[in-house]
């Protein structure tokens, strides 16, 4: 499993759910996606997406002013 | 020895970026201390954002059209001759033609392009206004249209990202123009929980999606489209039928940048505030092909652009870069066919619309003229 980290700190549009978006396209099923988010906001609609669309949430982590979120591409 | 620059694109932050470096650094080319060189695809230069006029015909084709040679300052070296290959590790650009171009400083300006077929049926069942053949396209649809269905579908990544909310608004007035509002039912749908990447704008958005009835789905990402059924399906598993589907293409960068093993998805790695292609002090990116998490928009490149054309211009004439790249980004939003707004941010501003107005709405007519200027360099 190869992980791709996406650092969308300070991130307006297109925001760090769009960036995972876009980003999942490109790696294959098994990898997993690392994405830095200073919006706390993404704590809570990345996991909402995450479930509506089949993907496995990995850790979140507060970090020194940002948020690591892991995702794992199921699908 | 004269330092050599490498511009790889010929769009808009490629062509901004080349006709500062002349203006900055004239006296350098006088003297042959420096030389300019740019590969370019088309001996054409196309005004991208006009491309939104096109399918309500408020825009002739030929006026988003002028010739790259003239947009460019003559001490530009131009070739139409696109690059196959980039090797940073060597210095060096191959073309398509079979010409090699070494470089002291390289810009990659390689822009993004749509890529409809990577969703199954959407080539075939959508139409969309981001180049000219589909805008031609769905310029012939509106006029066979008489009603029925419209979904207007957004998807990731994609670049100008107040263009979709722009033709949902423009579809609503120009059918009401023709006696069709009260016979169509526009659903946009939009790839996260609410209608726009920016918050504030999205809020704005849904109070006037409600004034015109404007329908919405959010959460959608497209999977697939059934020409034949004329339904698109989410990946969250939601099923809209439809009369005429437009949508927002998905999106990568330029085939050359994967084939040269610059990024994955054609998007280059790039430090936010350099613009320096990662681990290259030589490479710099500007425009859509940044992996920078800020809008691919005009306005991006062409910030960017003027940061860049500092620091080169320094760093050719004084080994030292000028300033950091802050992230401004600056959008015009059509929010019908008489008003607009305007939205701006930055790394550390949030952006915060006003009131649609007439007068934005014809300061963004005049830009659509000025941009010549502004590609030229002079604005």
């Amino acid at each position: 499993m190869s992980t791709t980290t996406i650092d969308a700190r300070g991130s307006y549009c297109p925001g760090p759910l769009l960036e995972l978006i876009a980003g999942l396209k490109l790696i294959s099923i098994g990898d997993e996606i690392e994405i830095w988010s200073s919006d706390q906001g993404s704590v809570k609609d990345i996991p909402e997406w995450i479930a509506k669309v089949g993907h496995q949430m990995g850790e979140t982590t507060e970090q020194d002013g940002y948020w690591s979120i892991r995702i794992i591409k199921s699908k | 020895m004269s330092k050599r620059i490498l511009i790889v694109g010929g769009g808009l932050a490629g062509t901004i970026t080349a006709n500062g470096l002349c203006r900055q650094l004239g006296s350098a080319l006088g003297k042959g201390e420096v030389s300019i060189t740019m590969l370019g695809t088309t001996d054409q230069h196309m005004y991208q954002p006009g491309l939104l006029y096109i399918p309500f015909g408020t825009m002739r084709e030929d006026e988003l059209f002028r010739d790259q040679r003239k947009v460019l300052d003559r001490r530009v070296n131009f070739f139409v001759d696109p690059a196959s290959n980039i090797d940073v590790e060597n210095n060096r650009v191959e073309t398509h033609a079979g010409m090699s171009f070494g470089y002291d400083y390289l810009v990659i300006a390689t822009g993004s392009r749509i890529v409809p077929e990577e969703i199954p049926g959407m080539a075939e069942g959508a139409h969309w206004f981001y180049d000219l053949d589909g805008a031609r396209k769905m310029r012939q649809a509106l006029e066979d249209f008489d009603g029925g269905k419209i979904v207007v579908n957004v998807n990731a990544p994609h670049k100008c990202p107040v263009a979709p909310l722009e033709i949902s608004f423009m579809l609503y007035h120009h059918l009401q123009k023709r006696g069709l509002a009260d016979k169509t039912e526009i659903t946009y749908t939009y790839p996260i929980g609410r209608l726009h990447a920016l918050e504030p704008v999205a809020h704005w958005t849904s109070a006037e999606f409600d004034k015109y009835g404007i329908k919405s789905e959010t959460f959608f990402n497209a999977k697939s489209v059934d020409p034949a059924a004329k339904t698109i399906e989410s990946e969250e598993g939601s099923t809209l039928p439809y009369d005429l589907l437009v949508t927002i293409p998905p999106h990568r960068g330029a085939e050359v940048i994967e084939a040269s093993d610059l990024g994955a998805g054609g998007w280059v790695p790039t430090d936010r505030h350099s613009l320096n292609r990662e681990g290259s002090s030589n490479v710099f990116v500007v425009g859509d092909t940044t992996n920078i998490p800020i809008s691919k928009a005009g306005s991006t490149a062409h910030y960017e652009a003027d940061t860049l054309i500092d620091n080169l211009t320094s760093l050719v004439l004084e080994g030292r870069t000028a300033r950091p790249y802050d992230g401004k980004v600056f959008c015009f939003v059509e929010t019908g066919m008489d008003s607009a707004t305007y939205v701006w941010f930055n790394y550390e501003t949030p952006p915060n619309p006003g009131p649609p107005s007439k007068m934005i709405h014809w300061s963004k007519l005049a830009y659509n003229r000025l941009y010549w200027l502004s590609a030229r360099g002079l604005l």
